[in-house]
Parts: C-alpha cells; sequence; structure tokens
C-alpha cells in the first residue's frame, strides 16, 4: 500500500495482534519496512519478537490485524509470498535425515528451482558458510555455530528479497558474529531487505538502519539507532561501581547530578551529557568510587529508560 | 552470487484456487523423503516388510497346520493360511498408513520441525500433505508387492484377480491415510495418540481377520461390518481366490467414500494441522 512519503512498503503491519488463549503475545503491532531497509525488532526474551516473524513468513495466523509482504497478505497467498522469503528462524531446523550439501539442495527443490541451477547455487553458498569441506557431512557432526551458517546459507537458496533472520546470532561466538555480520552487509549492499530480532544491542546499532524496541507485544519505541538514543536517552552515560553495599548510600549523595540516575544492583548509571564532567562534580563531593567509566548512550540505555528493565536478564 | 535487487517486487495475487495452500510442488516432498529414506532410515522400510510375512508364516503355517482346511470367501474349502493372508495384508495396509499419516505426521510436526522448514519455502500445507501421503502409499505399495510374491511363492494365490489385491491395498491404505492426517490435525499432545493405537488393535484382533464374523451375535456383526478393516480384509480375501461379486464393489467403493471423506476433513484442517 502506497503511504504518505509515496513509497511502497514491501512489508506493512497495522494493528498486528496474536493471542495463545487469552495471553495476548503480540498486542497491536504497526510498521512498515521499506525496500532495501534493514530492519530491527528489539526486545527481552518473551516480548512477541518471534511470533511477529513467524506472522511475517505466513506460517502463523495472525488473531486480528492486517499484514502485507510484498503487497499480498502471506496468510492468504503464502507460497507466492515465501517464494521471496528467505527465512532463519530462531531454532535451526535443519533436515537431520539428509546431508550438509542436500539440505540446501532439497531446501532449493522445496521452492520449484531446477537442479541445473542448485547445483552450482548450494556450492556457492557452501563456500558462503564456509562448509565447503562438510558437503557429504551428517548434520550431527556439525557445530552449533556451522549449523547456524548452513541455517543462513540455506535461507539465501532462492534468492530472496526479504530476509527475515530471527536472533541469527545468538549462541556464536564472537568471531563468527562479526562474520555473519558481513555476510549480511553484503546483502543489504545487493539491496535485499533485512527484517532482524535480536536482544543483542551492538548487533542492532550495527545492523539496523531503523527498529522499534518491543515489550511484552508492544512497541515501546521506533526510530534509527541514533534518533532512539537521542530521543530517550542522554549523550554520554557514567558508570560508577562502589562496591556491593554502598551503592544506595552513595546513590542519595549523586542527586542532582546529569539528567537522570539509574541505580542497578552491581553499579549506578548517571546520564549527561558530559559524563567527565559529572565525574569531576561527584568527586568534588567527596565520593569516591571504586571503578568509574564514561561511554557513549547506547541502545541498552534506551531500553533500560523505556521499561525498567535490562534487555538480557 | 544472484542479480542484484532493486527493493522487492510488488505481487500480484495468484488466482489459482488453493494458490494459498498449494503450490503444485509435491514432487519436492516426494523427492526429499525418498532422498532420505536412502540416506537415513532405509532398515526402518525393510522390517516394516518382514512383519506381515512373520504373521503369516508363524499364523497361517503353524497355526494352520491344527486349524487345516476353511471355508473361504465362495464357500470352497481353503487353507487356513489361504484364508489369514489377504486379511493380514489388509491390516499391514492399515497400520503403514495409519502410523505414516498419524505418529509419523505429529513427530515430523512437533519434534523433527521438518514441516516447518517446508512452510518456510514456497511450499503449501496441501503439497505436503500430498506428498507424505503419497510417500506413504508408495511404500504400502511395495510392501504389497512384496507380501504378494510371498504368498504366490507360498502357493496361497490361486487366483489370476490375487493381482489386484496389490491396488487394492493402497486404495485402503489411501483411506486410512486421508482419515489418519485429517484426525492428526486435532491432536495437541503426544498421549492422545495413544488412542489411536487404542481403537486399532481391537479392530486388527476382531475384523474376521482370524475367523468368520458368524461367531459374532448379530449386534457385534454389525458394529464390526460399519468398521474399515472389515471391508479391507473382506475386499483382499475375495481378490485372494477370485470371488468377486458385488459384495466386492461395495468394499470398494466404502474406500473409495472413506478416502474422499479424508481427504476433504484434510484439506480443510490443513491450516489448523500446519501453521499453528
Ligand atoms: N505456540 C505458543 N503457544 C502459547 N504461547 C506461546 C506460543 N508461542 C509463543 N508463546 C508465548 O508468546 C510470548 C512471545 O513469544 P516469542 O514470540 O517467542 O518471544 P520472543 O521471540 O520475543 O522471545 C511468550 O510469552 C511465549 O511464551
Ligand atoms: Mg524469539
Amino acid at each position: 500500500m502506497p503511504n504518505s512519503s509515496g513509497y511502497r512498503a514491501v512489508v506493512s503491519a497495522r494493528n498486528l495482534t496474536k493471542r495463545f488463549g487469552d495471553f495476548t503475545a503480540v498486542d497491536g503491532i504497526s510498521f512498515e519496512i521499506p525496500a532495501g531497509e534493514s530492519f530491527g525488532l528489539l526486545g527481552p526474551n518473551g516480548a512477541g519478537k518471534s511470533t511477529i516473524m513467524r506472522m511475517l513468513g505466513g506460517v502463523s495466523r495472525r488473531t486480528s490485524g492486517e499484514l502485507e509482504v510484498m503487497g499480498l497478505d502471506p496468510e492468504r497467498q503464502g507460497p507466492e509470498v515465501r517464494a521471496h522469503l528467505g527465512v532463519v528462524p530462531q531454532q535451526d531446523n535443519l533436515d537431520e535425515e539428509l546431508r550438509v550439501r542436500d539440505n540446501l539442495i532439497i531446501y532449493g527443490r522445496y521452492f520449484g528451482l531446477p537442479m541445473s541451477y542448485l547445483r552450482p547455487k548450494s556450492a556457492e553458498l557452501l563456500e558462503f558458510a564456509q562448509l565447503g569441506d562438510k558437503a557429504g557431512a551428517r548434520i550431527g557432526e556439525l557445530s552449533g555455530g556451522m549449523k547456524r551458517r548452513l541455517t543462513i546459507a540455506r535461507s539465501l537458496i532462492n534468492d530472496p528479497g526479504i530476509l527475515l533472520l530471527d536472533e541469527p546470532t545468538t549462541g556464536l561466538d564472537p568471531q563468527a558474529r562479526h562474520v555473519l555480520w558481513d555476510r549480511l552487509f553484503r546483502l543489504k549492499e545487493r539491496g535485499t531487505t533485512l527484517v532482524l530480532t535480536t536482544h543483542y544491542m551492538d548487533e542492532a546499532e550495527q545492523l539496523c538502519d531503523r527498529l522499534i524496541v518491543v515489550d511484552r507485544g508492544r512497541i515501546m519505541a521506533g526510530g534509527s539507532p541514533a534518533e532512539l538514543i537521542r530521543a530517550h536517552s542522554s549523550r554520554e552515560v557514567l558508570e560508577l561501581r562502589f562496591g556491593a553495599g554502598r551503592n544506595a548510600s552513595a546513590a542519595g549523595a549523586l542527586a542532582g547530578l546529569g539528567e537522570r540516575i539509574e541505580v542497578l544492583p552491581d553499579r549506578i548509571l548517571v546520564y549527561a551529557d558530559d559524563g567527565e564532567a559529572v565525574l569531576g562534580q561527584a568527586v568534588a563531593r567527596g565520593l569516591e568510587p571504586a571503578t568509574s567509566l564514561v561511554r557513549r548512550s547506547s541502545l541498552e540505555d534506551v531500553f533500560l529508560r523505556l521499561t525498567g528493565r535490562s534487555l538480557i536478564d | 552470487m544472484g542479480p542484484v535487487h532493486d527493493g522487492a517486487p510488488h505481487l500480484v495475487p495468484d488466482g489459482r484456487p488453493l494458490a494459498g495452500l498449494y503450490s503444485r510442488n509435491a514432487r519436492a516432498v516426494i523427492a526429499r523423503g525418498l532422498l532420505a529414506t536412502r540416506t537415513s532410515n532405509w532398515t526402518v522400510m525393510v522390517s516394516g516388510f518382514f512383519e506381515p510375512v512373520l504373521y503369516l508364516l508363524s499364523m497361517g503355517i503353524g497355526l494352520g497346520a491344527l486349524v487345516g482346511e476353511v471355508a473361504g470367501p465362495g464357500g470352497q474349502e481353503i487353507s487356513y493360511a489361504a484364508y489369514i493372508a489377504p486379511a493380514l495384508l489388509a491390516v499391514s495396509a492399515m497400520n503403514g498408513a495409519v502410523y505414516d499419516s498419524t505418529w509419523n505426521v505429529f513427530f515430523k510436526l512437533n519434534f523433527a520441525k521438518l514441516y516447518q522448514n517446508m512452510l518456510y519455502t514456497s511450499l503449501g500445507p496441501l503439497d505436503v500433505a500430498i506428498g507424505e501421503i503419497f510417500l506413504a502409499l508408495l511404500r504400502g505399495f511395495l510392501y504389497a508387492t512384496g507380501f504378494t510374491v510371498v504368498m504366490a511363492a507360498l502357493g496361497l494365490a490361486t487366483s489370476p484377480w490375487a493381482l489386484l489385491m496389490v491396488p487394492a491395498s493402497v486404495l485402503i491404505a489411501f483411506g486410512f491415510a486421508a482419515v489418519g492426517m485429517g484426525i492428526t490435525s486435532f491432536m495437541t499432545r503426544f498421549q492422545q495418540m495413544d488412542w489411536i493405537g487404542f481403537a486399532l488393535l481391537p479392530m486388527f484382533l476382531f475384523s474376521a481377520t482370524f475367523y468368520p464374523l458368524t461367531v459374532y451375535p448379530e449386534p457385534v456383526r454389525w458394529f464390526i461390518q460399519a468398521l474399515p478393516l472389515w471391508h479391507g480384509v473382506e475386499l483382499l480375501r475375495q481378490l485372494g481366490v477370485g470371488q468377486v461379486g458385488p459384495a466386492t464393489l461395495g468394499h470398494l467403493a466404502y474406500y473409495l467414500v472413506m478416502a474422499a471423506a479424508g481427504l476433504v476433513l484434510t484439506t480443510v484442517r490443513l491450516r489448523a494441522l500446519f501453521l499453528r
């Protein structure tokens, strides 16, 4: 559907709602994603991210609301919509009864793609996933990281215009994550629309042009990472640690400093545009923190501000 | 890699009937099943073939030595082994089809997550259902062929009509598979699957499998004659000795109706079955 700014969104959700019994997992969510954008859903476990992704793929029926993917309702026109989607579910669901290469080939057959295309494509994707030497292995022989890379390679077999990635790097080691981010950047450069969920703020900051912060099935805020930080946090954060017993009393003594103070179990966060200056004022008040750190605000701070909770509990 | 996308195009809805459920690509599901069998579970396949053969050897030949001759479908005397062999084939067709359309579907749906990965592609639930039913029937066809060969080798198939036991077994399997898959769509927990076994075992034992229906009082007879397995047993038994008549057509019709009703039920319930 064309919208006010003239572009046609490739994904458009209006009041999207999903109930399981009387529990509302997704509660009236609306968003639009233009072609080529990298769009994120950031939220803690149980926020409803995976449920939203399953509805986008047309494999879960919504309770109410409207949804269009590439102009069609994925629930009514599932096969046609999914021909253009690549899906990386949260849990790897590789076919354990087939070997590594056959996982790619057969998945391509599900899209009705011919062998003449699939043979070279599967070889190329195995290289992409750094699994070239595992082509004949059984799935059970792969490590967790290898399975994840194979699942991602598999999602690209039909050259999708939209890639749905549900927590693509959860459980991967830092190096594997960076490799994956690099691959996702390349896809983005080629014009692929990325929709990803994550509960890692650094991943959201790295990969997303725009994101929505979701909590308990509702949108708490939306915008680019920089916009969100500007709107919901200060430029910098001063992190102070006084040792377990003394945080509360120190917080009292800090009152009035910076824009806002957040007391966490292990540390105190002071939000301010100039963290060093606030640290100077704290020391001038006679406070002696065990450690102090000035850093830029992140999406984690945005989330804490919006919900009063951390992203990762 | 492939072409560079100029964003994602907008699609025109496919107006074909059932376009949301079916992409005319059940053969991909079949290709996957065959490859998986070759890669991983061909031993299960082989053991499925031997089960009715072992029953036939122990009960037909062993027990048959005590029983001697019994009255066949046309009233003529046949050996006990020849009497129960078609029934064992019908039972095997039923068991295989029910297993494939209930336990197997439930497992692949909820545990192996196989259907989830199929349904994230352009396959629709109807492609998956057709592919799986076809695989079940192919298996049934191979077993029935093997069993009929064994019967012939033991001298238990005396009429050329016996060849028709193979397609008839496939029809029996089709009826059970179509209904079985529809029933599976109502199942949410593994424990509920036990009810299916609960229904099958007595049907196996009492549907004139091992002795004629005449031992029962009238009301029990009617009840058993309403159940599907009895029709399968009678159908194959009549074909086995070439006693074909209007009753044979009646049994055939029973399965045609059962398969059609099962397919309608399964199609109506596809979304409930696959898209939870
Ligand atoms: N099939 C289901 N039946 C019942 N509740 C579900 C089902 N799937 C998800 N939920 C519930 O919906 C909520 C959102 O789940 P999910 O979308 O997986 O969250 P996230 O992906 O953000 O961690 C959770 O509370 C979860 O328990
Ligand atoms: Mg999730």
